[in-house]
């Protein structure tokens, strides 16, 4: 019997000797590992109950998400005003959904006004006052948070990142070398230190009685640090960028900020698009961090309920559940930013 | 009616005080910033059930968490107009020094060099809590000197990080000391098994226990190896809210010593004989005035919180999980340590 | 009147004037946050400056390689912490490599199980927060690892258990220190002499015993010199007595869940790195290879992984800034690092949070700058090889 006949799935893992046993041995790891992961997760689990006794199974007690499932959602927000950080996610969604699908030529100028009204809307939501009940940002917490600060901090990042890239490419000196020196110190130190840092040191350079939320000190701490690696990813797209562009724009009499704006960023943001991407990945499991100043995130709301005494030893669920959903995110966000590389190459 | 008549003069001789000592009040500018916001900010710790934890509705109790209650209702007249910021190890200073929070009352130990260069007071005690193990049945280990060789794991920067290796190093006993960065990391690597033994103070303990696997089989020495006074922080500067700190506790334990609860103290107000309850209580004396708040602001504290004894019982005595005796936090007249000076 | 104008539009007047100002700015907004932070700490009565460093520290620490006691200075705490972080991130760093290599070339393998293990992996690994792996690894171990008393004995002498591997530590370490020298002199003549075989390779088409030579001076003299220093000293063997074995180094379980996350982690990323760089590689290269009649792992050994290496450094630089940065994690689970040793208990000591955290910044960033440095010069050292 010749090869050909072989459907084309045998001939790849089971062609010679050699790749049979390869095969064999992979998958004898495989089974080894996710045996054991779904019978916990799935077979010996326990779906439904409401207290810890209701788990008597030896997998896993999905009780304990589903009892704490709010508080993974929204930390300690009050129950009866959920439906403000629903409808501050749908917005942003719904917004995003709305700019990727309108006309090329009016997206642009659609991006600013919406970067102008959705920000301080989304506070405001969340926060309340103006006729809505204020909740302070103590209560906010879980995934809500960790997406609060990931969007929030990326707003801060993007825009000073794009500076800092144009800094650092500018002819001026100065401009170049505290762009470079801004840029280096940020991507130098980790980022648990500078979220610390800020945690600390805001308040106290600041003149005192000048009181800054804890929620925002960890957002500008976040955004300076991912500006950095912003400005990294930025700063690809404008190297990419044929210098030509710059020159035929200044030719025509366009002045610097003019032809940055309306020829070379377009452009050069197009193609740093999926670095930027990732940059926002990063940042998004970096909100990880801030359980060290005390915000819970979704983590850091995870690591709050395992000190339930009426829930003991639900680490491994809290973890499975929380990572999970970092995962899924993450994951959602490289495809997509996988397909924009292969649409720009191809 | 008379009575009525009384009181009311009272309320109005109360306001008249209030106003003729305005005059001569130190400037407080922690106390106008609280009314101004209209409530109070404590620091707390993460979560220590008896002194501070918050149920999965985010309402604190506890020992310290009482105490900033009792300090909102006699400076704001509303026990719930506190709000708490939770603080790890790390935080607790910088929190403190920068301002964000009024006061700390955070189970944290009373020392010289914190007093003396963290620009911090220590407004009093009220809680003296003594440092020992806690460790698993199976090891025999009777006295923290049965654990020579052990693993300890302790919360790093705290004073039990420091007071054990100098208790076993004085002893030229050998442990190896694991510094995490939370008490609940602590006590989770040690239910894992990494440490023979985690160190912290009895009524932290106490608490902590409930969140290991299997309780029961773990035992708490009962020997302690520190003293570790605790009690309510604030920073340098700003006497007169230093004083209101250190008065709402001397006046929740005099409470106590002169038998007013949350139960009696409006019969307690309106007929005692004893001048200090009368005092303690603002019918006489204009005590609240001086200090620039309204004279009924113990009275209220002890309405809405009740007195040390209450809220000890409620929080970490008979009355709740903990089960911890009264010992050296027993008044100085039932053979313990805890103390007022007079309202005089 | 137009002189004047002309002196605001010409070019050079305006840069000059812009960037006085930004210089400007910057200097005052620092003098600024200085003043007000110096204001606020005398208010405060905070204490300030670098007198703290010289107090005893108090502060006892699991894992020391440089001789620290907790009567020592908090400066000497400093220098523990800085020696964990090195520790953890250069072996991680080296461990990476070789893994991300690995799962990078199996990625790229023609045998569909094996690449689709590995890109299952990629997947997984980049997509979840880091902490994840170190509280998953730190938990795991421990739970894997025996109790004391049901150590896992390695020849009697080493002993692993949920307190960590211990190992027999010699009573001197200056034989050791003539072995490393020994050991360090005898690769560096090997160098040499691959540099000499491959001069003359060129010149006179002629091979050396390169691999003999090799076996001997990369293997058989170091060999020789630490049995040599092994049987000098004399060594202190661990024995079970109470809770644990006393005697000898502990390597802490925080320190392998640490490394072991930061292993797993930063392959996942590596891989990548090397997928890409070798995808760079025009396929006719190894193509041309075949038709030469180079063995498929001749052909990436010598002349695909060469030519990606050009490709991968620049990004790879990046994930060993990364290690050195995210081995701060290990704060979360008691590993004495800097950001551990330094910025939690020191600092919680002494109460100087503007001071420590400069402190250790500085760290990050002098030992960022020289890990760059020696990645721009392995990089243009690469470069160089192109004829």
């Amino acid at each position: 019997m010749s090869a050909a006949t072989f459907p084309l799935w045998r001939q790849r893992l089971f062609g010679t000797p050699a790749t049979a046993a390869l095969t064999v041995v992979l998958a004898l790891g495989i089974a080894w590992v996710a045996v054991p992961l779904i019978r916990w997760a799935l077979i010996d689990a326990t779906w439904s109950g409401t207290t810890r006794n209701d788990c008597t199974g030896s997998g896993a007690c999905w009780v304990f998400i589903r009892a704490r499932f709010g508080q993974f959602m929204y930390g300690l927000y009050p129950v009866d005003e959920r439906w403000r950080a629903d409808l501050t996610g749908a917005i942003f969604a719904l917004s995003g959904l709305g700019l990727y699908l309108s006309p090329k030529a009016t997206r642009i100028r659609l991006a600013i006004l919406a970067l102008i009204i959705l920000p301080p809307l989304g506070v405001w939501l969340l926060a309340g006052g103006f006729g809505l009940r204020p909740i302070e940002t103590r209560e906010w917490g879980g995934l809500m948070l960790t997406l609060f600060i990931s969007v929030y901090s990326s707003l801060i990042a993007i825009p000073l990142g794009i500076l800092l890239a144009l800094g650092r490419q500018s002819q001026l000196k100065v401009v170049r070398l505290i762009s470079v020196l801004f840029i280096e110190f940020w991507r130098g130190v980790p980022i648990i230190a500078v979220i610390f840092l800020a945690s600390l040191l805001l308040p106290l350079i600041l003149p005192s009685g000048t009181g800054i939320d804890r929620l925002a000190r960890a957002v500008i701490g976040l955004g300076l640090v991912i500006a950095a690696y912003m400005a990294e990813a930025v700063r690809g797209g404008l190297q990419a960028l044929p210098s030509g562009q710059r020159e035929a724009a200044t030719a025509l009499g366009l002045t610097y900020w003019k032809a940055t704006g309306l020829i070379v960023l377009p452009q050069a943001l197009r193609i740093s698009l999926p670095a930027m991407t990732n940059e926002f990945i990063a940042l998004i499991k970096n909100t990880t961090l801030v359980l060290v100043v005390s915000i819970l995130d979704l983590l850091g709301i995870a690591q709050a309920s395992l000190a339930d005494p009426n829930w003991v030893g639900m680490n491994m669920e809290a973890y499975a559940f929380a990572g999970a959903i970092y995962w899924l995110i993450c994951y959602a966000l490289s495809r997509w930013s996988k397909r924009l590389e292969r649409r720009k190459l191809g | 009616m008379t009575k009525m008549m009384i009181l009311g003069a009272a309320a109005a001789l109360a306001v008249a005080a209030t106003s003729a000592h305005a005059q001569q009040l130190a400037p407080s500018p922690t106390l106008d910033a609280i009314k101004a916001r209209g409530h109070l900010e404590c620091g707390v710790h993460l979560g220590l059930p008896g002194f501070s934890f918050a149920n999965d509705k985010g309402e604190w109790t506890g020992l310290d968490v009482d105490y900033c209650k009792a300090l909102a209702a006699a400076v704001l007249g509303d026990a719930t107009k506190v709000k708490f910021t939770p603080t790890s190890v790390q935080q607790r200073w910088p929190i403190l020094q920068s301002g964000q929070v009024d006061l700390l009352s955070r189970n944290s130990t009373i020392t010289f060099s914190r007093n003396a260069t963290l620009g911090l007071n220590f407004q009093g005690i009220n809680f003296y809590e003594g440092q020992t193990f806690i460790v698993r049945k199976s090891t025999n280990a009777k006295t923290a000197a049965d654990l020579d060789g052990a693993s300890v794991c302790v919360a790093a920067g705290s004073t039990e990080e420091k007071n054990a290796a100098d208790w076993f190093r004085e002893r030229n006993l050998k442990v190896t000391i694991t510094n995490f960065q939370k008490n609940d990391d602590a006590i989770a690597a040690y239910d894992a098994g990494r440490c023979d033994a985690y160190t912290a103070g009895v009524g932290a303990l106490a608490g902590q226990r409930a969140k290991l696997k299997v309780p029961d089989e773990h035992i708490i020495l009962t020997q302690p190896i520190s003293n570790d006074p605790q009690g309510p922080v604030t920073r340098y500067g700003d006497e007169r809210w230093q004083l209101i700190v250190r008065w709402v506790l001397n006046g929740t334990i005099a409470a106590e010593a002169l038998g007013v609860t949350s139960a009696n103290v409006d019969e307690m107000k309106a007929n005692s004989k004893n001048s200090e309850v009368r005092r303690l209580l603002g019918v006489e004396g204009g005590f609240g005035a001086m200090m620039g708040l309204p004279d009924d602001w113990m009275y209220k504290a002890i309405k809405q919180v009740g007195n040390y004894g209450e809220s000890y019982e409620r929080s970490v005595g008979m009355g709740s999980p903990l089960k911890l005796e009264r010992g050296q936090n027993q008044l100085w007249t039932k053979g313990g340590l805890l103390f007022t000076p007079p309202f005089q | 009147m137009a002189s004047v104008l002309s002196f605001i539009n010409d070019k050079r007047v305006r840069d000059l004037f812009y960037q006085v100002a930004l210089v400007l700015g910057l200097v005052g907004a620092t003098v600024w946050f200085v003043r007000n932070a110096s204001e606020n700490m005398v208010k405060a009565g905070i204490a300030s400056g670098f007198d703290f460093l010289w107090r005893t520290s108090g502060i006892e620490v699991p894992f020391v390689l440089t001789g620290y006691t907790q009567q020592d200075n908090i400066l000497a705490l400093f220098w523990v912490g800085i020696a964990n972080t090195m520790l953890v991130t250069v072996i991680a760093i080296a461990l990476a490599t070789v893994l991300g290599f690995i799962i990078g070339i199996a990625r790229l393998s023609s045998h569909w199980l094996l690449s689709t293990i590995a890109g299952a992996y990629i997947e997984f690994v980049r997509n979840i927060p880091l902490l994840f792996f170190v509280l998953f690894w730190y938990f795991g171990v421990i739970a894997a690892l025996p109790a004391p008393r049901a150590s896992l004995s390695l020849f009697g002498v080493a002993f692993l258990n949920n307190r960590g591997l211990t190992i027999p530590l010699p009573d001197s370490p200056a034989p050791f220190r003539w072995a490393l020298a020994i050991m360090l002199l005898s690769w560096l003549i090997q160098w040499l002499v691959m540099r000499w075989a491959r001069r003359r390779k060129e010149e006179t088409g002629r091979d050396a015993p390169v691999l003999l030579l090799g076996i001997l001076f990369v293997l058989i003299v170091p060999a020789l010199a630490f049995t040599w220093a092994g049987l000098a000293v004399r060594w202190d063997v661990p024995v079970l007595r109470g809770f644990n074995y006393r005697g000898g180094f502990v390597v802490i379980p925080e320190f392998v869940a640490l490394l072991a996350a930061l292993v797993t982690y930063t392959a996942g990323f590596i891989a990548e790195i090397v997928r890409g760089g070798i995808q760079a590689v025009p396929h006719g290269q190894s193509e041309a290879s075949a038709a030469l009649g180079l063995r498929p792992g001749q052909i990436l050994r010598l002349v695909v992984i060469p030519q990606a290496l050009r490709v991968i450094v620049p990004p790879m630089t990046n994930q060993y800034l990364n290690v050195l940065k995210n081995s701060s994690f290990g704060a979360a689970i008691a590993y004495p690092d800097i950001v551990s040793l330094f910025m939690g208990s020191a600092l919680n000591n002494t109460g100087q949070a503007i001071e420590i955290i400069a402190m250790t910044l500085a760290v990050y960033l002098v030992i960022g700058l020289a890990v760059s440095a020696f990645m721009n010069w392995y990089n243009a050292r690469i470069a160089l090889v192109t004829r």
